[in-house]
């Protein structure tokens, strides 16, 4: 499979990241190659064997339904760039 | 060119748990914003969440219900997109292998009933909430409450099987009936605990073809499903019949103008790139939970409403208001037991009991007249002691004071005066103390006689038991 510049441009638009000329061609490049070494795996023949998805043979483990104290308003928002009234400030999502 | 809809309708409901669906943080409405998150649902680094075990037994009561297959091992999904409600970047959700699959609602059409399949169930996840500030520094500006993140939710998917938007609001509120019996959700459409998507296309009638679909959100009432539905269908007719072509999209229900609006949302906002979640192992549910959950399941409102009309006689109008809410249903059980006059003991709740609730915005659980009380008031009403008129009367002071028809009615003096004697002491009073009257009345002017009942009413300050005086007078006026 080959990476275009077309996908990584969608991709980067999934993300929100505006990409210079130069980041699209070294992205292509690099995706190219993550992808081509992967590849590899295809040399195996998998026929009839499940999709691996849990390397461990267990299942889930549940909590009961009970609260326990959230951390402080100031703390949630302390990484926040900016914020307001208890809220984080971000740009005006237009739908 | 005959059209017809074909609708299909995603439901997302929130369920009633303390804690969230991965972390502990508390579910409680109206809270400070960003008061109720914790690292988890914040979408920190590093973290791990950890599966809620009553929204499980939550989601699998209502596959259940709905006749869903729960299927023994379903897997979480990371449904990924950009928003500034979603900290993480994606929405745990659940993809290809959901709880629960291949369900059924009955719904009540007009001349019967009506199959509506469902395609699946499954869990996932809240997102946050976004605000709009006022005030003029505001513009430009959003503001996040991630409260809501992270608080579980079931989404219900049926198959296309609705044709009109009737069929489409009838499904939905047997949906919510049954989710609200339950006790697994509030079903508060206005509140967003229960919120529903419609998918609407058109095609020519007899076309087996599905047209091109839109899919219709921000529908927040029972009446917009039917508003924004019809339009739609309008919308789409209207544009084939003058050659153009649907587009497959997402529009926005405007309930003050009653339209559609086209989100023009681009092609990229729906590659969600699903893959299986890996923080989260595979979630088996073993067969005796199905079991257990499924021996306990409360009797379902269409069963109730059935057994309503087939166990009491009374009509399937008075079934379907008694049933539309479990409360409601075990209240009239109570009274009606010791009444023994399922129609009567209907009248009232339906008449009365429900008038003075809702000028109170009171739920019958909270009702100062309790089922034994109400019960002893339609007895008293029966057996003659006093009149239907009084006995509204009666039932008004009941609910404002608490008090039971005998106290009231002992303490106001009320009680009907039923006996002949005593009756016909009064009735002669009158008749001597109005002899032009008597004479007019004997002469042909019968309509006097209300004049005579009502001297007798007056006279006994509503005392009298009408049926007797009727009597009494016609003997005496001849």
């Amino acid at each position: 499979m080959s990476i275009t510049k077309q996908d990584v441009l969608h991709v980067a638009e999934l993300a929100r990241l505006a990409l210079s000329e130069e980041e699209m061609e070294l992205y292509t490049r690099q995706l190219q190659r993550i992808l081509n070494y992967v590849e590899k795996l295809s040399e195996l023949d998998t026929r009839g064997v499940v999709p691996t998805t849990y390397t461990v043979p267990l299942a889930h483990a549940m909590r009961e339904d009970v609260t326990a104290p959230s951390i402080p308003q100031e703390e949630a928002l302390q990484n926040a760039p900016e914020k307001d009234r208890g809220c984080f400030k971000v740009p005006q999502v237009i739908e | 060119m005959k059209f017809e809809a074909v609708i299909g309708l995603e439901v997302h409901a929130q369920l009633l748990t303390d804690s969230k669906l991965f972390c502990s943080c508390s579910t409680k409405f109206g809270a400070e914003p960003n008061t109720q998150v914790c690292p988890i649902c914040l979408g920190m680094p590093g973290v791990l969440p950890v599966l809620n075990r009553r929204a499980v037994e939550y989601a699998v009561k209502m596959a259940i219900a709905v006749d869903c297959t729960v299927n023994p091992k379903s897997v979480f999904a990371r449904k990924n997109y950009f928003y500034p409600d979603l900290p993480k970047g994606y929405q745990i959700s659940q993809y290809t292998e959901p709880l629960a699959e291949r369900g059924r609602l009955d719904i009540d059409i007009e001349g019967g009933r009506k199959k509506i399949g469902i395609t699946r169930i499954h869990m996932e996840e809240d997102a946050g909430k976004l605000l709009h500030g006022e005030g003029p520094e505001d513009s430009g500006y959003s503001f996040v409450d991630l409260n809501r993140t992270g608080v579980p939710l079931i989404e219900i998917v049926s198959e296309p099987d609705m044709r009109t938007s009737e069929e489409a609001q009838a499904y939905l509120k047997a949906l919510r009936d049954i989710i609200v019996y339950l006790g697994i959700s509030n079903g508060n459409m206005e509140e967003g605990s229960f919120r529903c998507d419609a998918n609407v296309s058109v095609r020519l009638a007899g076309e087996r073809k599905l047209g091109t679909k839109a899919e219709l959100k921000n529908i927040n009432s029972f009446k917009f499903v039917r508003d924004a539905i019809d339009y739609e269908i309008q919308r789409q007719t209207d544009l084939i019949e003058s050659g153009g072509k649907v587009v497959q999209e997402t529009r926005l229900f405007d309930s003050s103008k009653g339209v559609t609006i086209s989100m023009r949302s681009k092609e990229e906002a729906h590659d969600y790139r699903y893959f299986p979640e890996p923080d989260l192992l595979p979630l088996v549910i073993e067969a005796g939970m199905v079991e257990a959950l499924g021996a306990a399941l409360p009797e379902l409102p269409r069963a109730k409403r059935e057994r309503f009309v087939a166990g009491y006689g009374i009509p399937a109008y008075d079934a379907g208001v008694l049933t539309s809410t479990r409360e409601l249903a075990d209240y009239y059980e109570e009274a009606v037991k010791r009444t023994d006059d399922p129609k009567a003991t209907s009248n009232w709740i339906m008449g009365e009991l429900l008038r003075l609730l809702k000028e109170d915005n009171r739920d019958v659980r909270d009702c100062p007249v309790t089922p034994e009380n109400l019960a002893g008031l339609i007895t008293i009403v029966k057996k003659g002691e006093i009149s239907g008129k009084m006995g509204k009367e009666v039932f008004e002071e009941m609910y404002g004071t608490g008090k039971t028809p005998e106290e009231i009615v002992k303490a106001k003096g009320l009680v009907q005066i039923s006996d002949e004697a005593e009756l016909s002491g009064i009735i002669d009073g009158i008749i001597n103390a109005n002899p032009e009257s008597v004479e007019r009345y004997r002469a042909g002017k019968t309509q006097l006689m209300g004049f005579f009942v009502g001297e007798t009413m007056k006279a006994t300050k509503g005392r009298a038991n009408p049926k007797l005086v009727n009597k009494l007078l016609k003997e005496r006026l001849g």
